[in-house]
């Protein structure tokens, strides 16, 4: 890609993104239409979110004990594995494998329907399809994948506690303590703040790539595969950037 | 001499370099069925998404009773397409919903009326395109053949009661039988409803069935517009070839 066409993409999706938030706000507003996207969107990505999670929590409570034997570093395990998966695993990981999905969803629905002329025929009978398919989608993504995000760092937390008792001997209560001195409020805000950061990205290219869909099957195979790629990759830049401007504003 | 309904003056139509569209000048007159003919990739379906603002312009204006659509944003040309409604090539049902919710949607969007009035409006406009049998109300777009596609997207654009309906290759992708089926509707529609309609295709048999006028388009332009019989009696040989099927004269082929 040329400079020229990341400025006119990025202003594309900074227009895209003041429609959709004007048709956010305004009403009537399609609650049926939100709600049927939460339910696709947050309740049916409720299953490879929490096997993403609850494995990491698992796998960083015996990477820490397993690596650092000598360091009697097995009772600060609740510390490691809550720290690292609310702060940064959780949401990271999640807005990855949750983003796949549901961004490639978006793309690949609203690709075909561009493709058939189903947005033509949105537009020729009047109707928004800002309104009626993207912000539905957008609502949807910023509300369940920060409840997703909350979800997946208990089960990641309960991953490290199955480890830490069952391999690693820990009492119960040793290792819940120990995640309940060290975790703050602020830890689990500035997780729960990136993911809606990530939540937007992920919403807001999954449907610019849909609209802007052409050359038929072919076409949306690309676009779905193009979502995937950009999404995850402004994840990963956008969380160091993020980690370091919640650490700025919330260090004092 | 008829009244117009829509006037169209310089319009030009570019994609990158080249060049669809070149300072076209035609009208539309209230109550006439207009059929553009043209080859494929002529500008034929180019020429029909400017009359309800689909696509703008280069240059030129498309006024509709003395609005020009060209000026008009996205919002303001919502009131507009309500009068006019658009038959697209694949029918463009939108395949999440089933038949019933599909001719329902532009009641639903545009209209208060209750889901019972909704109903009978549906039932109705099913009926008009022959479509009675209560089965197929159910039916998601994927379980319909062509022809029911296209049944069911004309009753579809025919909810709101237009005043004019564009018709992008009606019979394209359909059997003989079935394009005459098509072709039938549609004249009787015409007829029925004193809609005003303009039909972009390279169907010659439904051209005549259905056209008041015809237009020719080549090279950006209407080499020929015309009643049927002026059509006749005309000697421009692009007419005369694409009327008659003739092939394309290699050592002048574009």
């Amino acid at each position: 890609m040329k400079p020229r066409d990341i400025a006119a993409r990025t202003g594309d999706l900074g227009i895209l993104t003041a429609r959709a938030f004007l048709a956010m706000i305004a009403p009537p507003y399609e609650i049926g239409e939100w709600v049927r996207q939460m339910e696709q969107i947050g309740v049916r990505s409720l299953g490879v979110a929490g096997i993403t999670t609850i494995f990491t929590g698992m796998v960083l409570a015996l990477q820490t004990a397993l690596s650092l034997p000598t360091l009697g570093i097995k009772y600060y395990i609740g510390s490691v594995v809550s720290k690292s998966l609310v702060r940064e695993l959780g949401p990271v990981l999640t807005a990855l494998i949750v983003g796949g999905r549901i961004g490639a969803g978006m793309t690949a629905e609203i690709g075909t329907m561009k493709v058939t002329e189903q947005i033509d025929a949105l537009r020729s009978m009047a109707a928004d399809p800002v309104k009626k398919l993207v912000a539905p989608k957008l609502v949807a993504t910023l509300v369940m994948l920060p409840a997703l995000t909350v979800i997946g760092d208990a089960l990641g937390i309960l991953g490290g506690l199955i480890v830490a008792t069952g391999t690693l001997n820990l009492t119960p209560g040793l290792y819940l303590n120990d995640v309940w001195d060290t975790l703050k409020l602020g830890d689990v805000f500035s997780g729960v703040a990136k993911s809606f950061f990530f939540a937007y990205f992920i919403a807001i290219i999954g449907c610019h790539n849909g609209l802007h869909t052409t050359g038929g099957a072919d076409g949306v195979g690309r676009a779905t595969t193009n979502t995937v790629v950009l999404a995850a990759i402004l994840v990963l830049v956008s969380d160091f950037f993020l980690t370091k401007l919640f650490y700025i504003l919330f260090s004092t | 001499m008829p009244e117009a309904l829509y006037q169209i003056r310089g319009l030009t139509k570019r994609y990158g370099t080249r060049t669809v569209l070149e300072d076209l000048d035609f009208d539309i007159y209230r109550g006439e069925c207009l059929v553009i003919l043209g080859r494929s990739g002529s500008g034929k379906s180019v020429t029909l998404r400017q009359l309800n603002g689909l696509e703008k312009p280069e240059a030129g204006s498309v006024e509709l009773d003395g609005t020009d659509l060209t000026r008009l944003s996205e919002r303001e040309l919502f009131p507009i397409r309500r009068r006019i409604a658009m038959l697209f090539q694949g029918g463009a049902l939108f395949d999440s919903m089933n038949v019933f919710d599909n001719v329902a949607f532009p009641l639903r969007e545009h209209t208060e009326k209750p889901e019972a009035e909704i109903a009978e409006t549906v039932r109705h406009k099913l009926s008009q395109v022959r479509l009675k049998d209560k089965d197929v109300e159910p039916k998601m777009p994927s379980d319909l053949s062509g022809g029911m596609k296209k049944r069911v997207a004309l009753a579809r654009s025919l909810a709101l009661d237009p005043e004019v309906v564009l018709f992008d290759e009606p019979t394209t992708g359909l059997d003989p039988i079935t394009s005459a089926t098509i072709g039938k509707l549609m004249s009787s529609i015409q007829k029925d409803l004193g809609v005003t309609s303009v039909v972009v295709t390279h169907d010659i048999p439904l051209a005549r069935r259905v056209g008041d006028r015809i237009a020719l388009l080549a090279d950006g332009r209407f080499c020929f517009l015309g009643s049927w019989a002026e059509a006749e009696d005309s000697n421009d040989p692009r007419l005369r070839d694409f009327l008659a099927g003739r092939e394309e004269d290699e050592e002048n082929a574009a």
